[in-house]
């Protein structure tokens, strides 16, 4: 019960602040709609490659694209939780009573949450585009980035706790993103790369997350390769916010 | 006793080396008073007031903090104890209310019962006006205070200040020092680290000064003070210095007499029951004096005397 109560406690404080801050709410609304605009007419012409996924180019693409949000969204929280640190915020709800794991669980809370709504926006403005997806296929792609949302923000508070610092952080976190973006297939199906390229690109959890959105977006492939995805990230989830709890749990000297 | 602390240790281990950084506290605090914790940076103060808060579990020793045992209840510890860092505690992006409100309900308090004890405190720390404000808009006497009240907001029975004062102008720095007394006054206890000598002197109702882990005093400004020099009382004659000499040496109360430029230095433990004496013995004797001065050790001699160091050199 405690430890609900101050999740929901800390849930209201991040909220509060990530919308209260007008350019969060506008950044957060204007991202997907430039995934959607910049990039995806050049998907058009790329549908009759060889080895390109069928089921249509806006089926093969958002649900990537909906990943990648979850990755680079989820990156970026790192930033504010040093910025709390600095403040000596996070010392202070360490002294109260305050459950150590609400500490984490209530601001991930927060991350998912935006991210679900983002995610929903793209969705509905792919329509227009010709996505075509059945109820179930959104339900299981909005668990997908529900999952990579909380594992990836977890440990990236894990990492901001760790390093203190935003110089320190930054680094890290986008040398870490951007060869995991490449490698999950989000920009281009990886059956295109070669095959040692194919083979680092299976050690990538977040490869088994576009596998399986695109298969329930496009309806090729099996119903194991969602159970897959859905199950790594759903580890992925449990090992993010393992450690990252943990961190929080810690003592600082 | 509001702490009470035996043989608190705390050790650092890394790969390379282990520091022992308290090595064996003993301290005993008072409830009601403003308590003082001074030293040199490195000398274990800040981890002395992590452990005494909880943030940092002790590796040895006894501590019991605002009636309950830190080692084993810390949680007991944490509803009786507000804490204020270094660093503050607020945020900038977050108005002053929602930072009370949502401390007070993470000590259990109900929406309604933060709202009004957040009021409260608004008031009482002239902060009403900004209450509904970014803290990032607040001066930096305005914030502190606000720091302050957040730590307040549970209503504790001791107050931990991690160098209140640090940072701010003149004015405000009185200010606070009003504020911490109004606390004290209260009833509330307050252990605070400081930089500043005069604070402490001027704040504190006893202080300890803690070098290598370990505590090297421990007393009321005035008895630390003299117990590392006395007074100092300066006697000069109208005539020759001999005659008073031979009146004023060997007595008890004078425990050192030297004699510079033509004036006699008394070293006495308490200068202002000396002086009638000096006058009298001297008067007897029928001596006419010229001056008589006291002369006090400040709190920088007592820390130069402790630990080697000025703190005015040390100070961060």
């Amino acid at each position: 019960m405690k430890l609900l109560r101050d999740t929901w406690l800390m849930f209201q404080r991040y909220l509060w602040i990530f919308l209260s801050n007008p350019a969060w709410v506008i950044i957060g609304v204007i991202q997907p709609v430039l995934y959607l605009l910049l990039f995806a007419p050049l998907l058009k012409s790329l549908v009759h490659v060889p080895g390109f996924p069928p089921g249509g180019a806006y089926n093969v693409f958002v649900p990537g694209l909906l990943i990648q949000l979850g990755l680079f969204g989820a990156a970026g929280v790192g930033f504010g939780l040093i910025a709390e640190l600095r403040a000596g915020v996070i010392e202070r709800f360490r002294v109260t009573p305050c459950s150590r794991f609400a500490l984490l669980l209530g601001r991930a809370l927060r991350d998912i949450l935006t991210l679900l709504i983002q995610s929903v926006i793209l969705l509905v403005l792919s329509i227009p585009f010709g996505l075509q997806a059945s109820i179930g296929a959104v339900v299981i792609m909005l668990a997908l980035v529900a999952l990579i949302g909380l594992g990836i923000s977890a440990l990236c508070y894990a990492a901001a706790l760790w390093l203190k610092d935003e110089n320190s952080y930054a680094p890290l976190v986008f040398t870490l993103s951007l060869p995991i973006l490449l490698l999950s297939g989000v920009l281009l199906p990886l059956q295109l790369a070669p095959g040692w390229l194919q083979a680092i690109g299976d050690a990538n959890p977040l490869l088994y997350a576009v596998n399986a959105s695109r298969v329930v977006f496009t309806g090729h492939g099996s119903g194991a390769d969602v159970a897959k995805g859905l199950a790594i990230m759903a580890a992925l989830a449990v090992v993010g916010v393992a450690i990252g709890a943990r961190r929080f749990a810690r003592a600082i000297a | 006793m509001i702490i009470r602390t035996r043989g608190l240790r705390r050790v650092f281990r890394s790969r390379r080396s282990t520091v022992e950084a308290v090595a064996g506290v003993d301290l005993d605090v008072g409830a009601g008073q403003i308590f003082g914790f001074l030293g040199p940076n490195g000398a274990g103060k800040t981890t002395t007031l992590r452990m005494l808060s909880t943030l940092l579990p002790p590796t040895g020793g006894e501590a019991s903090v605002a009636g309950h045992d830190l080692r084993r209840e810390p949680d007991r510890v944490r509803q009786r104890i507000g804490y204020v860092s270094q660093e503050g505690g607020s945020y900038d992006d977050v108005t002053g209310r929602r930072e009370l409100v949502l401390q007070g309900r993470l000590y259990g308090m109900s929406r309604a019962r933060a709202e009004q004890r957040a009021a409260e405190l608004l008031e009482s720390l002239e902060l009403a006006e900004f209450a509904d404000r970014r803290t990032k808009t607040y001066s930096g006497g305005q914030r502190r205070r606000l720091d302050i009240g957040i730590g307040l907001m549970h209503l504790p029975d001791l107050l931990f200040l991690d160098e209140p004062t640090t940072g701010l102008d003149p004015q405000s720095r009185a200010r606070m020092w009003e504020e911490v007394r109004r606390l004290r006054d209260q009833g509330t206890s307050v252990f605070l680290t400081t930089h500043y000598l005069e604070e402490a002197d001027a704040l504190c109702d006893r202080l300890a000064i803690i070098d290598h882990g370990r505590i090297v005093a421990e007393g009321t400004p005035e008895e630390l003070k003299r117990e590392v020099a006395g007074d100092v009382v300066v006697v000069g004659t109208t005539g020759t210095t001999a005659a008073a000499r031979e009146v004023l040496d060997a007595r008890e109360f004078v425990r050192e007499l030297t004699e510079e430029d033509g004036v006699l230095r008394l070293y006495v433990d308490r200068g202002e029951t000396a002086m009638p004496q000096i006058l009298r013995l001297l008067d007897g004797a029928g001596i006419a004096l010229s001056t008589l001065s006291l002369h006090r050790p400040t709190l920088d001699d007592v820390f130069l005397r402790k630990t080697g160091r000025s703190l005015r050199e040390t100070a961060a």
